[in-house]
């Protein structure tokens, strides 16, 4: 049993996705139960994963017992294990947390059922792709978590949910094509789709046209993917019109996966040999592309008036930061990327489980519309108090640990002035959380400016109307999983620098 | 140097910690709300003098609380240094408590339990960095300062308050952000730990063009020591409630500011270093240029508070400039104005809050007379402006001593001409002031007979006071404390 747990992990959800819109019919409660389970179950296969894996090393399951490279092989280290943790981790936490969203996010009783089922696909499909050691295999999950997320997008309230899906469906395919173009030119010249197997024949192809074209293909299609400047145009209007539990999740675990296949591409399919052969700097591109995402997603974050859509250009900055770590070429580097991949996940997750929470009780999300809500809702604003320092890189949070190794990485490989540019970007970061800070805690809500204020010792206390216990739930764990990977980071940091070395070794 | 481990920095840190919870859940009590404020302030202050003697044995006390990264650690380390900035915020948070619950009542002030819950949270930061072991511990309650002091700026809730608690904000976060930060980052990957020691931790480690950099950087960062060109968040900080004017902008905010520098400057720079590449004699005209515009500055004021805030920026440079020094009297007279000012200037901002709430002027043009309706409270004032002056036999005279012993054992005969020149402009921003209370009559013409602020403010201000004439002549035994730690940074041989 314990032997088939990368097979599990994929297989008991798919076979859940199937009868969950079938018991939905009966209550459509029924398949939340079944969607909650189900990611629990996981989740704990995911921790035993990484708890084998630090004890025995690498797991390598064969599918039906075929070896591999002919049979599929589905292979776990340090670095898919701590990825499997962060997705199966937000699964879950978005699974409980839907139940009171989609009451009021999804108003249709019968697409409640089709809701889970379609949820359950997507997060399948996401730790499918990185438990497989076999990146054909990767497109074919990557094809169903992105339909699958152009389905959860559309199920968004407004009608602007629509073309915004309809957007991302037109760019993501693009990129999943480009990235089967590339798996394609690699098939032909080693006659392999096994990662561990490719990595073994490339090196003696690595002068050649096909193999660069090849290298090109697959990272502009996970660029695509991954929202990276400036392929980044349909993430915002996504982000910002899907149900509030498809934002958190998918920004919490979407783009942290497209990231982790970038890295394996990057590092474990080509070696740091390849990029002396390629003809043009790839770590410049990628790091002038990682700074104009970075100072554009801020940027354009602090223009915003709806707060969705805020989170979700600061999206774009911090996948910027991720792109930093990478581009560095380093330990350190790719220490700071990995530990941003975990970091962006507790922070973004959290603040747009918060966000969810409000439009519960106000139904709406202009960032104006949050004016006095500390008050009204404490444990919420809390939460995403704590997130939003944390975005800001507030030492003791997560936020700060990836802000050091990725300032302290920069400095190493002798790049100063990306020093100032992060810290640039934090301080813009603070002051567009700053302003909502600002109005949750320190204006008086709309309709209550008329009270007096100053010497009045005598204000009758606003009533206190939190969010549910199943939304608040969630995104208080998570807004504290912030705090405490912030002052016990050397957990999930050596477990990083494990993976890193093993990338860059 | 003997090394004692102990979690006794750890308690005098949580103990208001503690309270802020207290005081959290009961806002509904007045009196037991203060009552937790109280409890925790002496308890703090007690902890703190229970480190005294271990301390002035000449040992040190460290605790080791977590390891963030390697390389970040939690931890404290109670020195010398460290214990002259923690009993002066500590004994006068005592003091402070009190009158702020006068003050407080008196105004019938809003909130008034997120202000006791803010300030003990400052006090609790403020002795975080008095212990911090390494740089990162400090940056940490550094931070948690400016960010609980906020709340206490903001407190009017006017738009005049956000606006200056904005500025506030502004200037010390994005100073902290900009400058300590990257200053935090370069000396790790230079010196490979962040952790103080006595002779300093870069030397060696880098080019001096580097040290030169992170030098500048730790100075433009730490912009709570009031150093101009990032001076003038201190005047905005005026529109708080004026306990926290009189204990965060005089003591606990600033005092952290000056005393950061001198734990920077002493501890990972190192003397040697610093004069082998003549840094400090930069700094010090640096800070000779803030001492004397502030006190032009000063002069220039109406508003009483404001004419004190521009006299700290002013004396917080006296700070910095005897350190930057980096001779034995220099550094001495450095560590000792850390608790001589903040017994002076407390008590004068107690004064302004008292006038205000006796009689609401808040201007110096307003106060002909006023001595003889408010003698003590007057009285008290005219002890703190003298010793700001360095008058004998007040406090402010024994540091000015040791400033200019200093500046001759420092062979820097033109830094004698701007102590000569900021004490006139000191006598000349204050003593009209006292002229005016006393001998002047009452513009209105009205004569009052005394009528002096709440007992709960009186006493508190009278204590100060005596704190100040007490220090002139107690001063040997502050001298011993400051004498341990001016031995360590100068290798022993003081």
């Amino acid at each position: 049993m314990i032997k088939h747990l990368p097979a599990l992990l994929i297989v008991i959800p798919l076979l859940v996705a199937i009868i969950t819109p079938i018991i939905g019919r009966l209550h459509w409660v029924l398949s939340w139960y079944a969607v909650t389970i189900t990611t629990f179950i996981s989740f704990v296969i995911s921790l035993f994963l990484l708890q084998t894996v630090l004890v025995q090393g690498r797991i390598s399951y064969w599918m039906s017992g075929w070896k591999p490279p002919f049979g599929i092989e589905y292979a776990v280290d340090y670095l898919n294990a701590y990825v499997l943790i962060i997705v199966s981790f937000m699964a879950l936490a978005g699974a409980i947390y839907s139940r009171k969203n989609i009451e009021v996010e999804i108003e249709d009783e019968n697409r409640k059922p089709l809701f889970y089922m379609i949820y359950l696909l997507f997060v399948t499909g996401l730790m499918g792709m990185v438990v497989t050691g076999d990146i054909f295999n990767i497109y074919v999950l990557l094809e169903i978590a992105s339909l699958t997320g152009y389905a959860l997008i559309a199920l968004g309230k407004k009608r602007r949910a629509l073309v915004a899906a309809y957007n991302y469906l037109v760019m993501g395919t693009v990129g999943a094509t480009f990235f089967l173009l590339g798996i394609g030119y690699l098939y032909l010249m080693t006659g392999t789709l096994n990662i561990a197997d490719l990595a073994a024949r490339l090196p003696e192809f690595y002068q050649t046209k096909a193999v660069f074209t090849a290298f090109t293909f697959i990272v502009v299609g996970l660029s695509i993917k991954l929202a990276i400047f400036p392929f980044h145009f349909w993430l915002p209007n996504s982000y910002a019109h899907a149900p509030s539990t498809v934002s958190a999740v998918m920004a919490a675990t979407g783009a942290k996966v497209a990231a982790y296949v970038l890295i394996r591409v990057m590092f474990t399919v080509f070696n740091p040999e390849f990029y002396l052969h390629v003809p043009f700097n790839i770590q410049y591109i990628l790091l002038i592309l990682a700074v104009a995402a970075i100072l554009v997603g801020s940027i354009m974050a602090l223009a915003q008036t709806d707060i969705k859509k805020m989170l979700a250009y600061s999206s774009v900055g911090q996948i910027g930061y991720i792109v930093l770590g990478i581009s560095l070429m380093s330990v350190t580097g790719m220490m700071g990327s990995l530990i941003h991949l975990l970091n962006h996940a507790l922070m973004k997750g959290a603040l747009f489980f918060a966000v969810g929470a409000v439009v519960y009780r106000t139904g709406l999300t202009s960032i104006e519309n949050l004016r006095g809500l500390g008050k009204k809702m404490p444990w919420t604003m809390a939460a995403f108090t704590i997130a939003a320092l944390s975005m800001t890189g507030v030492p003791l949070t997560v936020g700060f640990v990836s802000k050091w190794y990725l300032a302290v990485a920069s400095i190493e490989s002798g790049m100063w002035w990306l020093v100032p540019i992060i810290l640039l970007s934090s301080l813009l970061t603070a002051v567009y959380f700053w302003r909502i800070l600002d109005s949750i805690w320190l204006k008086p809500a709309p309709g209550e400016e008329s009270l007096e204020h100053g010497h009045n010792s005598h204000q009758t206390p606003v009533k206190s109307n939190d969010a549910p216990l199943t939304m608040l739930i969630p995104t208080f764990t998570v807004a504290m999983l912030c705090l405490v990977f912030g002052v016990f980071a050397y957990a999930p940091v050596s477990l990083v620098e494990k993976a890193a070395m093993i990338l860059l070794k | 140097m003997e090394i004692i481990e102990s979690a006794r920095p750890v308690y005098a840190i949580l103990v208001s910690l503690l309270a802020v919870v207290l005081i959290g859940i009961s806002g509904k009590y007045p009196n037991l709300r203060e009552m937790w404020t109280m409890l925790a302030s002496v308890l703090k202050f007690g902890l703190v003098v229970s480190m005294l003697p271990t301390i002035l044995a000449g040992k040190v006390i460290e605790y080791h609380v977590t390891r963030v990264l390697p390389g970040l650690d939690i931890a404290f380390r109670v020195d010398s240094l460290g214990m002259v900035l923690a009993l002066t915020a500590s004994f006068l948070w005592i003091i402070t408590s009190v009158y702020a619950i006068g003050y407080m009542r008196s105004m019938d002030e809003h909130a008034q339990t997120r202000f006791f819950m803010c300030f003990a949270i400052a006090l609790s930061s403020a002795m975080g960095v008095a212990f911090s072991a390494n740089v990162f511990t400090l940056f940490v309650f550094y931070e948690i300062i400016t960010v609980s002091t906020f709340a206490l700026v903001a407190h009017e809730e006017t738009s005049e308050a956000i606006k200056g608690a904005r500025k506030y904000l502004t200037y010390l976060l994005g100073t902290s952000i900009f400058f300590f930060l990257p200053a935090i980052f370069l000396t790790y990957n230079y010196a490979g730990t962040l952790d103080f020691a006595s002779q300093g931790i870069l030397s060696g480690k880098a080019s001096y063009t580097i040290v030169s950099i992170i030098f500048v950087l730790y100075i433009a960062g730490i912009a709570k020591a009031g150093m101009m060109p990032f001076h003038s968040w201190l005047p905005s900080a005026m529109v708080a409630p004026t306990p926290v004017s009189a204990l965060l902008h005089a003591v606990a905010v600033v005092k952290v500011g000056v005393f950061t520098v001198i734990r920077i400057l002493l501890f990972v720079f190192g003397i040697d270093l610093l004069s082998k590449i003549g840094l400090g004699t930069y700094l010090a005209y640096f800070a000779s240029f803030t001492i004397i515009t502030a006190s032009i500055m000063a002069l220039k004021q109406d508003n009483l508070k404001l004419r004190l805030a521009y006299s700290t920026i002013s004396q917080l440079s006296y700070i910095i400039l005897a350190v930057a020094l980096l001779t034995p009297s220099g550094i001495t007279s450095s560590i000792m104005h850390i608790t001589i000012h903040a017994f002076g200037k407390i008590t004068l901002f107690f004064v302004a809050g008292a006038i205000y709430v006796t009689t609401h002027k808040k201007n110096v043009s307003e106060l002909d007379g006023i001595g003889r309706q408010m003698p003590f409270t007057m009285a008290a004032f005219t002890i703190g402006s003298f010793s700001m002056i360095a008058v004998p036999p007040f406090g402010g005279f024994i540091s000015k001593w040791y400033l200019i012993m200093g500046t001759f054992e420092a062979n820097l005969i033109p830094i004698l001409i701007v102590i000569v020149a900021s004490t006139l402009l000191n006598a000349a921003y204050f003593l009209p002031i006292v002229y005016a209370a006393f001998f002047k009559q009452s513009k209105s013409g009205e004569v009052h007979g005394i009528k002096e602020a709440p007992v709960l403010m009186v006493v508190p201000i009278l204590m100060t006071a005596a704190g100040v004439l007490i220090l002139f002549f107690t001063s040997p035994l502050l001298l011993n404390l400051v004498k341990i730690a001016v031995a360590g940074a100068l290798g022993g041989s003081y």
